[in-house]
């Protein structure tokens, strides 16, 4: 006990907290760097497969998703438990893909849309009858440049 | 310059306190929003639509590796049933013909992989069955680097690689899906 009380007569003064702003500033933009703020709220069940050969999609603002999945549980009862596609934020029909993707053209300068991709999300367990109907519907509006998206496979 | 009072002089340091708390809020604000999770996927150029039939080709069998995929998720290679592990080296074989055999491509340049599933199979079978594939020609495209260039394909320069892509281009044709088994 004695050894404590001796030292407290010389004890130093508060560690200065001046550089701990600095500190939390570097932290948060670190963050807002790195961040992607969620551009859509997901209405189906998308759990994507892996794969091995993949490709980063670069530039986010060139590229609009599709989302194929089963509704969740919360939507079922509206749109049934079928697989269905998402665009944007709402649950769609095949038909309106080519509204979709000329809204997300007019968003980008017009010398960048030659380098548009599409990112298909799609759930492991749905059939390919949907997709072939999707990747059919995009051919037919000319948007070749189609990126499945996968997670990387850990072996 | 006006000299500044020695009042404004004495309390010129503004309470920091408080700025870590601000910048706390903002960084749990991003943390909460932010998705690390990057974009990848496996790239596919689709082929343009056209209302026509495709014309009928006349092809070599020989250069034509078909894999077909049934709604049971079970695969055809050249009408022989294969295993999923084994379609990379099938294909590799395939496409650079190392025996010279006379029932496989003639030439990396004529070869032509021709996929076609149904309209039951499962996405996740058939994206395994597309990245194999593809795996297939990154794999005979870094042999290729290796043993032209000494280097790994993605170090190459733009024209070594086009050099390598042209000699082994990735020729992959989908078939309209059958519609054989259940959605």
């Amino acid at each position: 006990m004695s050894k404590f009380q001796k030292k407290r007569g010389k004890s130093s003064p508060a560690i200065s907290t001046a550089s701990l702003p600095d500190i939390i500033f570097m932290l948060l933009f670190f963050f807002m760097v790195v961040t992607v703020l969620r551009d859509s709220t997901l209405k189906v069940s998308v759990n994507v497969p892996n794969a091995t050969e993949l490709t980063k999609l670069e530039k986010k603002s060139l590229v609009n998703y599709l989302y194929i999945g089963k509704p969740l549980q919360n939507y079922q009862d509206v749109y049934g438990t079928k697989p269905t596609l998402q665009l944007g934020d709402k649950i769609s029909k095949i038909a309106d893909i080519p509204l979709f993707l000329e809204q997300h053209k007019n968003t980008v300068p017009e010398a960048q849309r030659p380098g548009i991709n599409s990112s298909l999300r799609v759930d492991g367990e749905v059939t390919m009858g949907i997709v072939s109907d999707v990747k059919t519907e995009l051919r037919k509006s000319n948007q070749l440049k189609v990126n499945y998206s996968a997670k990387p496979k850990v072996d | 310059m006006p000299r500044t009072s020695s009042r404004d002089r004495m309390n010129n340091e503004i309470n920091a306190g408080s700025m870590a708390d601000i910048a706390f809020l903002l960084l749990i604000f991003f943390l909460v929003t932010t998705t690390i999770d990057v974009d990848k996927g496996v790239l596919v150029k689709l082929p343009p639509w056209s209302n026509e039939p495709p014309p009928e080709l006349k092809l070599n069998e020989r250069n034509v590796f078909s894999v077909l995929v049934n709604s049971e998720n079970q695969l055809l290679v050249r009408n022989e049933p294969t295993d999923i592990d084994d379609l990379r080296e099938r294909c590799k074989e395939f496409i650079m013909n190392p025996e010279g055999l006379k029932t496989l491509a003639k030439s990396p340049k004529q070869a032509i992989v021709s996929l076609k599933n149904d309209r039951g199979t499962e996405y996740k079978t058939y994206l395994l069955v597309y990245n194999e594939l593809k795996a297939a020609y990154n794999e005979l495209r870094e042999e290729a680097a290796q043993s032209r260039y000494g280097k790994s394909f993605e170090y190459l320069t733009k024209d070594q690689q086009r050099a390598i892509r042209t000699d082994i281009p990735l020729v992959l044709s989908e078939a309209e899906p059958s519609d054989f088994g259940d959605e």
